[in-house]
């Protein structure tokens, strides 16, 4: 687990004096609560099923101003005449839309106590040693307030507002500073973008919105992880990260331990927008839970993630580390727009067992010398599959554009598969697009030349492939790069030997 | 300390130890030499738990514990050591930690407690003067890149650091410059002491001038056809295999 008050310790260079902070901490507990999104666990029930009456309490249970709800409507509209995607290399039994519920779904659904879990869970939360307290709480139990996580993270908020960066959930910054909202909500990812982003943009519950005004460089690594625990955003999250001129922002979501949810389906978006010379690197470590061995009770993830460097010389990075849910369906993508703008994705997508990935990134570059890099590690074993699938795209009016993608694949056992499917789109002569694959196995000389020295076949594996992800992994922060490896050896257990 | 008898591994049904017999004492140190294909670096395989061998018969005792039952793992932790004849490159995977997650296996093994990142560090520096291997390869990956010699090397300073009670060296000279080899042994002998044994395989007498063996062991085909002293290496040395193989088949 991350140590939490670690992180912030080693965040805050500037040190607030204890005192503050716990002053600080306490202010932003109260204001949480009077916000209600942590007793919002206690909600009341929404009808099954989705219609505009459903959109409408969402929009009105939030105080939502018009236009949202509004905008949620349309976006509602749009999706009835939607047909979902069918993905060649994604087998999953259909998912009944009119049986889920667009609110939080009632508590009786989920496991009571700890005794209730996957025994296989509770093991994993112990080697990856989870505190005690944050146990119940991914694995679905039912629990009213957790007031650490929300003091925890509220930390930030007090220092953070000094800089005139603002992050908090969305329902909050819809209400707070609406023509922020307002003018960028939907622009990377439109309501019309996809099936499962227009559902989202109808029905999302809740998420973060990150806003760092110009000049500004964000001091600490911004973190999802403390308000997911303590609010439960549920199945449909919203994230809109907007880094203005010349600023820099850190952004991380998830975390290592396996997260349990009783909502199958998660259709998540996240929009990121940097404007002129604004950097934004967004990192993922992601491991909802992936079903038990046979693959059932696993979590959809169908995500979109796109980012726009809307300015010259902005920077976008996304870097993820992707070991869980039954099937994931995911392209963080950049849309180079500004002239010298870069765009980076680095990738490990691990599955076992039954576990269905299918995963990659497009870059569209527009403007003119933008650059895009992508590094994808793919690691198959047990039964499942991992496919790559990528774009590059280069617009007619953008010249110089450069390229180089590196897309590798690694398999273990003979059971699994791994496919690359790399598109290229073409329009400028003057473009420079290279494109590298390998696909590898992990040999039993080197298990046993680790077992030689003592290491178990278990953590053999796990650092092999940790050494293969390696150029990935040193993208993360550092805390979170280790959590990272301890992940890989867990989410491969049992799977050689 | 190792007491094998009547060993006989297959390959994929192909017989390649037909009936090994070997007792180490600790303290000593054994030097084996042999004909290419001989069945060497399978004995060295075998006793450190390589898959893929079949045990047809015989039985191996390490420290008085059933060594052919035992997982790889567990053998290294229990103090016995291969350098590899052929080292395995492990991509990414940085030197130093990898040694360090090894030391530290061992010693949780033992009940001791695990060493930190300072105290690795200390340990591992002096090591390396033992080997006079470069710090910066300590920076790169499992052998990643790695010359011949410096792979050698690399398997010393290994063995240095895990300090085994038995170790089993596979052709660690082979490759080696003159310096190097002298290095190696050296590092052999600084190691050496009355607890701990040493299995030499090797092509070269030139070993043993710097590593002196108890005792000198020809296998051939599967089997120690003939044992002796170091001068049986010097033997070796100028009149080949030849009469020996001769004398064993006149003998059978
Ligand atoms: N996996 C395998 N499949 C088939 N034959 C094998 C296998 N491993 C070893 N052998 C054979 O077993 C015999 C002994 O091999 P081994 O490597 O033990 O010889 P060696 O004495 O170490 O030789 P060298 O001096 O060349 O290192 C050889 O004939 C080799 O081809
Ligand atoms: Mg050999």
């Amino acid at each position: 687990m991350i140590d939490k008050n670690n992180k912030i310790a080693q965040n805050n260079d500037e040190n607030i004096a204890m005192s503050d902070e716990q002053q600080t901490i306490q202010n932003i507990t109260d204001q949480d609560y009077k916000y209600g999104f942590v007793t919002d666990i206690e909600m009341e029930e929404f009808p099954k099923g989705l219609d505009e009456n459903i959109v409408i309490m969402i929009s009105a249970k939030k105080n939502e101003p018009e236009f949202m709800t509004e905008w949620r409507l349309k976006a509602y509209r749009h999706w009835r005449k939607q047909k979902e995607p069918k993905w060649p290399k994604l087998e999953y039994s259909e998912v009944e839309y009119e049986d889920l519920y667009y609110y939080a779904a009632p508590k009786k659904d989920g496991p009571k106590s700890l005794d209730e879990v996957d025994p296989e869970l509770l093991k994993t939360f112990d080697k990856l040693g989870v505190p005690l307290e944050e146990r119940e709480l991914l694995a679905g139990v039912a629990v009213d307030a957790v007031i650490d996580s929300v003091s925890v993270a509220t930390t930030f908020k007090g220092k953070l507002g000094e800089l005139g960066i603002i992050f908090c959930p969305i329902s909050e910054a819809i209400r707070e500073h609406p023509d922020l909202v307002k003018k960028y909500l939907g622009t990377v990812v439109p309501y019309t973008d996809n099936f499962y982003a227009t559902l989202n943009s109808a029905v999302f519950s809740d998420g973060s919105f990150v806003y760092i005004p110009p000049g500004v460089r964000c001091p600490m690594e911004l973190s999802s992880y403390f308000r997911i625990n303590a609010s439960k955003t549920g199945q449909f999250e919203r994230t809109l990260i907007v880094a203005d001129k010349g600023s820099y922002v850190s952004y991380l979501e998830g975390c290592t331990a396996p997260m349990r949810d009783e909502n199958q389906l998660h259709a998540a978006v996240v929009e990121l927008i940097a404007l002129d010379d604004a950097e934004i690197k967004y990192s993922t470590v992601q491991n909802w839970y992936a079903g038990n061995k046979e693959g059932v009770g696993g979590i959809f993830n169908f995500v979109t993630k796109r980012g726009l460097c809307s300015g010259k010389n902005s920077k976008i990075s996304w870097t993820q580390v992707e070991t869980g849910s039954a099937i994931t369906w995911k392209y963080p993508s950049c849309i180079l727009k500004g002239d010298n703008s870069v765009g980076e994705f680095y990738s490990v997508a691990l599955t076992n067992n039954y576990q269905q990935a299918d995963t990659g990134t497009k870059m569209i570059h527009q403007g003119k010398n933008t650059r895009s890099l992508i590094i994808s590690k793919g690691i198959s074993a047990g039964k499942s599959n991992n496919a790559y699938r990528g774009l590059v795209k280069v617009n007619s009016k953008s010249e110089n554009a450069r390229n180089y993608s590196q897309c590798d694949s690694l398999l273990i056992g003979d059971q699994c598969g791994a496919h690359t499917y790399p598109y290229l789109e073409i329009e400028n002569p003057t473009a420079q697009v290279e494109h590298e694959a390998t696909t590898s196995k992990v040999s039993e000389d080197q298990i046993f030349y680790l077992n030689q020295r003592g290491i178990s076949t278990e953590d053999a594996v796990g650092m092999i492939v940790s050494g293969y992800a390696r150029e990935v992994f040193q993208q993360l922060p550092m805390e979170f790069a280790v959590e990272a490896q301890a992940l890989m050896s867990v989410s491969l257990e049992g799977s050689v030997g | 300390m190792l007491s094998i008898k009547n060993l006989q591994v297959s390959v994929e049904e192909k017989p390649i130890l037909k009936g090994l017999n070997l007792e180490v004492k600790p303290g000593e140190i054994h030097a084996i030499m042999g004909p290419n294909g001989s069945g060497k670096s399978t004995l060295a395989h075998v006793l450190s738990g390589r898959e893929g061998y079949s045990v047809d018969a015989g039985s191996a005792q390490y420290k008085g514990l059933d060594l052919l039952d035992m997982a790889p793992e567990i053998r290294a932790r229990e103090g016995m050591f291969l350098a590899f004849q052929y080292p395995i490159e492990i991509p990414g995977v940085n030197n130093t930690s990898f040694l360090k997650k090894a030391l530290n296996e061992i010693r949780k093994h033992r009940g001791e407690e695990e060493l930190d990142a300072i105290d690795f560090l200390s340990l591992i520096k002096k090591q390396m003067k033992l080997v006079e291997m470069k710090e910066e390869l300590l920076k790169r990956p499992v052998n990643q890149g790695f010359s011949g010699g410096e792979k050698k090397r690399n398997e010393i300073l290994q063995m240095a650091v895990l300090n085994p009670t038995l170790a089993i060296l596979d052709e660690t000279d082979s490759g080696l410059d003159i310096d190097a080899l002298r290095i190696v042994a050296g590092g052999v002998n600084k190691l050496r002491s009355a607890d701990n044994s040493f299995v030499v395989i090797t092509h070269y007498q030139r070993l043993l001038d710097y590593i002196v063996p108890d005792f000198v062991h020809v296998l051939s085909n599967g089997q120690i056809i003939k044992s002796g002293t170091k001068e049986l290496a010097l033997e070796l040395e100028e009149r080949g295999y030849d009469w020996l193989l001769e004398e064993a088949e006149s003998k059978a």
